[in-house]
């Protein structure tokens, strides 16, 4: 039942809101609304039990394990999330004055030299409010370079068939043509192919690495190398940054420009959606083209860099200055991991991620890439399945879903037929990834014997399989009154 | 080890299914010239009592000054119940709703989010979020550009009395895709955009008029007229506007004869706190016909196979995931979360309570700009009648006013001397519901103090600095 369901004309939450209402308006009335918005009239008792049980529909980390494939589904420390929201973080103006912030200021400045360090670029730019925006802000900042050295030509990036879609919508965002690169079969990139389309048109090359397919891109320093010598930049999708760090930096492997998810690798939330955010950080030829605000540091203050110390910057990505609550936790975060934790989150990942591998291929399911080691995430194709049983990889997600975990992410990347990408990340007991892998076999048996069941799935959820067609036919998209 | 369950035992029985003698051993495929080797600048870790201490004495450092500052994030009262509610696990540690049989909450959430952001703006379709209000103007200026067909230019015009930020932001964030952004100038008597600021332009072709509700000074434009001017002119009308002043002004999708086509605006005023600038929220909404321009996600309510209600990402061939290089933006995570704040904090003011909310900032803007404009030498500064910010001249440089204010904890305003030259030593100053009579008279004693020379800051009052 929607919250409008359960509203009755002149109920209200009274104590919320000023106990009166002004007397004095110099507003005209050609300003004023006519009738008052359609808002619930709801008490707060109705409004706080509403909410509660919607959230007890959702899966979330905190209920369920989540090895969502590419999304880093981490426990997100709740220290992080308290001391983020001391009051007088929660209640700092953003345009208040240095001298009564030297606190926060701190904060994100230990943040930058931590970034800098982890992923051995020579600046960072915390502003990007998630990752794709901070995809945006690093395509710019490769454009800007080239039009700062006249090269008009350079109007063309370069992606792997199997990148997520938010690189070739960054770089057309960023006025680019994009040309797709092809993924040779042990998962590395096709060097003929890169070479092929490398030119004076190429403006950069944008990977992630571990790459997408789940395997560290072997020959990054051959890639790196071509794409230097035509003249181009290498962008660096840190989605995957969680499997190598403390054990290899973008910033070695030589990358130009890269974009780090706090909301993955540094375990702040997910929120249902966001906020993410999508700190940047760049080589040296890159550095002024950095997006504002910095946080500098002057002896023992510091302060904000603005247009005025960073003229060649690409500008501003949103009103203030990111999503500064999440920066703080992602700070918290590191501080409590440590030099010595962070190299741990990766040694983990990745070893949950390749016990997984193995336990399952034992059992008989197919690894798309068999000869490689996983990173902290891999794939299996579920070909065999489909063909066999007319069982989709999506009906066995679904079913995951009766079983109490959320489903790994399906049919990304599109390269490989019928597959999961599945990330456990290093906050899951080994018990949870057996429940994982018994369930999964327990599904197979189930696609052999009783395959309506795995078509019919879920069975335990609060609604039934949806109906997206409809959905997307017959647009509802808001509540409305009855006429 | 912090946030690492594994004992010794399990991984070497892990480290043996594998069939590796080591962890290291995972790493083999990595070219070991590459490697890094112990980050020293790191910090050790530390315990979270420790980090816990570390970050009050930090808090502690800042304190919490009483503020006079608006110009885009407002310091408004918020519910208990929003956050003990959004930042239960469940909302707060889920993913992008992908799944929707697992993610109903979050999809109803989000549904129910959709349509109160309608009915407050008076539009046909919200989406689930963006970053932030000006980047959400950036991507309602893109929407337009896609959406106006009849315009072929990609010229944009945008007042100079919108927030100079957003105008910075769109500037950076759109720059790269040739579209022309024109700066409208505003009657320096009223603070308003006048029809006679667009009358070089009536007859040309232009895609977009940009229109803030209230301005970024406070004061309220003429939307009906800017609004016709627009449709008259082929152009698509594009509102910014402050959901907390929806409330009590005609929402944009009543502006004019037919109403503004695309509307945007920061969430921050439902329920986020002033958090240093974010997280916030950006909304979008717009008319039915340009939905499939719309950025972003979009929840709609559907049914399941035994005919039962729910909810699901919808129009999904927009998003960049399907659609990659054409997608109609590059956004993926949103601000779920905030949503998901702006949604409870709505549903327990109701229209009546954002109504109180509204004319109670108003009314103690009023009183805040009587008593200051009644000490000698200030002024206000525009006839324009305003929201819940106004713009006031002092007789001295507003940077060392404002310094000499934080000094007694109070953030005075924002200082427009950077932004507005021509506006001469001008500060926008707001008071939200939250400040007291008492915290308003202490605002003008001490400003009338300082500016007697009284307070023992006089010799920094130099008006060039």
């Amino acid at each position: 039942m929607l919250i409008y369901e359960q509203s009755r004309s002149g109920r209200r939450a009274t104590a919320q809101a000023p106990l009166t209402r002004a007397a004095v308006c110099a507003i005209p009335d050609r300003f004023r609304r006519k009738k008052a918005a359609a808002l619930p009239e709801v008490s707060e008792l109705q409004t706080v039990r509403h909410y509660t049980r919607l959230s007890q529909k959702n899966f979330s980390i905190d209920t369920q394990f989540y090895p969502l494939g590419s999304c880093t589904m981490k426990y997100n420390p709740r220290g992080a999330h308290a001391f983020a929201s001391l009051p007088e973080f929660l209640g700092r103006h953003p345009l208040a004055p240095e001298s009564g912030s030297q606190g926060f200021l701190a904060c994100l400045y230990d943040l930058q030299q931590m970034l800098k360090q982890i992923t051995g670029m020579q600046a960072v730019s915390l502003t990007p409010s998630a990752g794709a925006q901070g995809e945006f802000a690093g395509v710019a900042m490769i454009r800007a370079y080239h039009e700062a050295n006249n090269d008009d030509a350079r109007q063309e990036i370069l992606v792997p068939d199997a990148a997520h879609g938010t690189n070739p919508a960054s770089a057309v965002m960023c006025g680019y043509k994009v040309r797709e690169i092809a993924t040779g079969p042990d998962g590395d990139m096709d060097i003929d192919a890169l070479k092929a389309a490398l030119g004076p048109q190429t403006a950069g090359i944008m990977l992630t690495n571990p790459s997408t397919v789940g395997v560290f891109e072997q020959k990054i320093r051959k890639i790196a190398d071509l794409t230097h010598k035509a003249g181009g930049l290498l962008y660096y999708d840190g989605a995957n940054l969680n499997a190598i760090l403390g054990k290899v930096r973008p910033g070695d492997m030589g990358f130009d420009v890269i974009h780090i998810n706090l909301h993955k690798t540094f375990a702040t939330p997910h929120g249902g959606g966001g906020p993410g955010s999508g700190p940047v950080g760049v080589s040296k030829r890159l550095e002024p083209f950095l997006p504002i605000p910095l946080v500098g540091k002057d002896e023992s203050s510091y302060r904000w860099l603005n247009e005025e110390e960073r003229p060649l910057s690409i500008g501003r990505m949103s009103a203030f200055a990111g999503n500064a609550g999440i920066l703080l936790r992602a700070y918290i975060y590191a501080m409590m991991l440590g030099r010595e934790g962070i190299v741990r989150v990766a040694d983990y990942a990745t070893l949950n991620a390749n016990y997984m591998l193995k336990r399952l291929q034992e059992a008989g399911f197919e690894a798309a890439y068999p000869e490689r080691r996983a990173s902290h995430e891999f794939i299996i194709t579920l070909k065999k399945q489909a063909k066999a049983h007319g069982i989709s990889t999506m009906d066995i997600a679904k079913r995951l879903l009766d079983y109490g975990v959320h489903a790994p992410t399906t049919y990304f990347p599109l390269l490989v037929p019928e597959c999961l990408l599945i990330e456990p990340t290093e906050t899951e007991t080994r018990q949870e990834l057996d429940r994982f892998i018994e369930a999964m076999i327990a599904i197979r048996n189930e696609v052999e014997h009783t395959p309506d069941l795995v078509k019919d799935a879920p069975h335990t959820l609060p609604v039934k399989r949806l109906d997206d067609v409809r959905a997307a036919r017959e647009l509802d998209l808001r509540w409305q009154p009855e006429e | 080890m912090p946030f690492i369950p594994h004992t010794e035992e399990e991984t070497q029985q892990m480290l043996e299914t594998i069939g590796v003698s080591d962890i290291e051993a995972l790493f083999d495929e990595i070219p070991p010239a590459l490697r890094c080797g112990l980050l020293k600048e790191i910090p050790e870790g530390l315990s979270e009592m420790e980090i816990g201490q570390l970050m009050a004495a930090r808090a502690k450092q800042d304190g919490q000054a009483t503020c006079f500052i608006g110009a885009g994030a407002y310091d408004h009262h918020i519910p208990a119940a929003v956050w003990q509610i959004a930042g239960r696990g469940e909302f707060y540690t889920a993913y992008t709703p992908y799944q929707a049989e697992a993610s109903q909450g979050t999809l109803q959430l989000l549904y129910e989010f959709q349509s109160m952001m309608t009915a407050l703006t008076g539009m046909d379709i919200s989406n689930a979020s963006l970053y932030d209000g000006a980047s959400a103007l950036a991507e309602a200026v893109l929407m337009a550009v896609r959406a106006n067909r009849q315009s072929k230019s990609r010229r944009i015009l945008l007042p100079r009395s919108l927030h100079p930020t957003y105008r910075k932001v769109v500037k950076a964030l759109v720059g790269n895709q040739g579209l022309e952004l024109i700066e409208l100038p505003f009657n320096p008597e009223s603070g308003r955009t006048d029809l006679s600021a667009l009358e070089p332009f009536t007859g040309e072709d232009i895609a977009a008029l940009v229109i803030p509700q209230p301005n970024f000074f406070g004061v309220l434009e003429e939307v009906d007229q800017l609004t016709n001017w627009a449709h008259e002119n082929k152009a698509l009308a594009v509102g910014v506007v402050n959901p907390v002043a929806c409330s009590i002004l005609t929402p944009p999708g009543e502006w004019g004869e037919k109403g503004a086509d695309i509307c945007c605006g920061d969430g921050q005023p439902l329920g986020a706190p002033l958090s240093s600038g974010g997280p916030y929220f950006g909304f979008l909404c717009c008319r039915d016909k340009l939905v499939r321009q719309m950025p972003g996600r979009i929840i709609g309510r559907t049914v399941d196979k035994e005919g039962e209600t729910g909810y699901t990402l919808t129009l999904q061939a927009r998003e960049q995931h399907i659609r990659r290089s054409k997608a109609t933006s590059n956004i993926c995570t949103n601000q779920g979360l905030m949503a998901a704040v702006a949604t409870i904090h709505m549903a327990l003011l109701g229209a009546e309570g954002l109504e109180r909310v509204a004319l109670a900032c108003h009314a103690n803007t009023q009183q805040l700009s009587e008593k200051l404009a009644a000490i000698k030498g200030v002024e206000k500064v525009f006839s324009g009648e305003t929201f819940h910010e106004t713009v006031l001249k002092l007789p001295a440089s507003s940077k060392a006013v404002l310094r000499a204010l934080a000094n007694h904890q109070l953030l005075g305003g924002n200082d427009l001397s950077d932004d507005y030259p021509e506006l001469g030593n001008a500060l926008l100053v707001c008071a939200t519901e939250k400040r007291t009579d008492a915290e308003i008279e202490r605002y003008a004693s001490k400003l009338a103090r300082i500016l007697s020379g009284a307070d023992d800051v006089l010799c920094q009052l130099h008006p060039k600095d």
